[in-house]
């Protein structure tokens, strides 16, 4: 029941969007505009600062995790679906779950766009540990959007949803940030650091589960009014 | 109603006093650290490298100062805040008692 | 409680009061010298810090699950205390480090992560006044996050390098030392359950000024 709820969810968001692509492909732009102007805010004698690299690739990924957490939440207020949603007799957690799949591919959409332009633009060898990368990208995508989509589900009926989402979301979120940039960052190192790198990635798992195990305890109180 | 507002205000008071003596104390009490000469298992601070002879004694009371002021304030916002719900308290009651 | 109220308040008034003497009869830190001073002020607002995010913590999970308005009401008040005491630490902490370490700031992980501790606390504070009906809610899972966050920021210190002393630093300190900053700290943790007392007092004058309002538009 728990899986089936979830899945059905993820159906049902990936049906809305498969209709426009909205939200994707803005999200795509906002992150190539993101990596683009802090790209020039970097430029250091007609070239980019290679050294940069990991920091943007992730800032560029929580910016347009944001925006993408906003817009797809405005949708559901928007139809008035997630009251819907909660009127149905499906466990709650099981919705969050459904949730948080369907930003996930989202947000992992973007990134398979954002990492290789990154590694192009700033000559980053980004792909010279893909698992490792892939694992770290993993683990922090899956850190913020656990926190992230709690939050925007809960602000959906607050005022001034669209600042507070951020105000609340990086101060928490920024730990998650911190640790995929500087796993990132060793991995990019002239000899990538593997052990740096896995020591990162055992931090943003306890992280993650830390914010899935929170975010599943306090959803359900969360969204009864 | 009333009654609380006086013991706040006594509580109030009592904890400025209070805190003006531990501001007066203060000042004596750096007076008296100037550190005797020829201590032998302290290393004087005249003995540290020159690049570290700013001087410490600002530092130490502006920290203690800030606290105390941080204190202070958050207790002036509790005062000012009580003060008007009291205020409002008062105003809907004349406005029930008038109807 | 009550009861305890106004000698709770002698007691802090007379910690701090005789706190310069004993901070004074202190020795000097043999490399830091007076600066390190500041210590005994310093430690103990993180101190209190660390209690009022307990509260808070406890207090939002109780009012989430259970609905109960007076746990709501101990975690907003333990929410802007922990506000005041992380300020306290963050203001103290520079004025040390100026002369101790030669920079205000540095980014490493105990100061970054005790920043963002505060800033979750400070965004507990802005959704409950600009969130709109339904925010005290939001606000209790803000705390729970940053309740969640809290141990990190505490032992990011012993984990990895920083250029911020070590958790071990304090257990071990000598006897000298030890006394007065215990002292302080006690003044701190009291003076936090004084001004949480006054807190609650006013969030329940709110609460039934609210209720007046309430039964005034019936």
């Amino acid at each position: 029941m728990f899986l089936r709820t979830a899945w059905l969810v993820l159906r049902k968001d990936f049906a809305i969007e498969a209709r426009s692509w909205e939200v994707l492909t803005t999200t795509l732009f906002f992150a190539t505009a993101c990596v683009l102007v802090f790209a020039f805010a970097f430029v250091r004698e007609g070239r980019a600062v290679e050294d940069a690299a990991a920091g943007i690739l992730w800032i560029a990924i929580a910016f347009s995790g944001t925006l993408a957490l906003g817009r797809t939440f405005e949708r559901e207020r928007y139809g008035e679906t997630l009251r819907a949603l909660l009127l149905a007799p499906a466990p709650r957690p099981a919705l969050y779950v459904g949730k948080l799949l369907g930003m996930l591919a989202l947000l992992g959409t973007a990134e398979l766009f954002l990492v290789p332009m990154v590694a192009f633009l700033f000559q980053a060898a980004l792909f010279s540990r893909p698992l490792l990368l892939a694992a770290l990208l993993a683990g922090g995508t899956l850190g913020f959007c656990a926190v992230g989509t709690l939050f925007a589900a809960m602000l959906v009926r607050a005022r001034s949803r669209d600042v507070l989402l951020p105000i609340l979301l990086y101060p928490i979120t920024i730990p998650v940030i911190i640790a995929g940039v500087r796993g990132t960052a060793a991995l990019l190192a002239a000899t990538p650091d593997e052990a740096a790198a896995t020591m990162w990635i055992g931090i943003l798992a306890a992280f993650d589960v830390v914010f899935v195990t929170l975010a599943l305890w306090t959803f359900e109180p969360l969204m009864t009014e | 109603m009333g009654f609380r507002r006086m013991k706040a205000s006594r509580i109030f008071r009592s904890a400025v006093v209070a805190i003006f003596l531990a501001l007066l104390a203060a000042p004596a009490a750096l007076a008296v650290q100037t550190a005797p000469p020829g201590q032998s298992e302290y290393v004087p601070i005249k003995d540290l490298p020159p690049t570290d002879q700013m001087p410490a004694a600002p530092l130490l009371i502006a920290a203690y100062a800030f606290v105390w002021v941080a204190v202070l304030v958050y207790l002036w916002t509790i005062w000012r805040r009580l003060g008007k719900v009291e205020a409002e308290m008062r105003e809907l009651a004349q406005k029930t008692s008038r109807r | 409680m009550r009861k305890a109220f106004a000698p709770l308040v002698v007691v802090v008034a007379a910690l701090f009061v005789s706190a310069p003497y004993f901070i004074a009869q202190a020795p000097y830190e043999s490399t830091m010298g007076l600066i390190q001073k500041i210590m005994y002020f310093h430690v103990p607002s993180w101190i209190g810090m660390y209690t009022a995010i307990l509260v808070c913590g406890i207090a939002s999970a109780i009012y989430l699950f259970q609905n109960n308005t007076a746990a709501d009401r101990y975690a907003v008040s333990a929410a802007e205390l922990a506000v005041l005491f992380g300020l306290m630490g963050l203001v103290t902490g520079p004025l040390w480090g100026r002369k101790a370490w030669g920079v205000w700031w540095e980014w490493d992980v105990r100061l970054t992560s005790a920043l963002l501790l505060e800033l979750v606390f400070v965004g507990y504070l802005l959704v409950r006044k600009y969130g709109g009906p339904g925010s005290e809610k939001l606000a209790a899972a803000t705390a729970l996050f940053g309740f969640a966050v809290a141990p990190f920021v505490y032992k990011s210190v012993d984990i990895w390098r920083t250029v911020h002393p070590k958790t071990s630093v304090v257990p071990t300190l000598p006897r000298v030392m030890a006394g007065p900053l215990a002292l302080t700290a006690l003044a701190f943790v009291l003076l936090f359950l004084v001004l949480l007392t006054l807190r609650v007092r006013l969030a329940e004058r709110q609460a039934v000024l609210d209720e007046l309002y309430l039964a005034d538009e019936d």
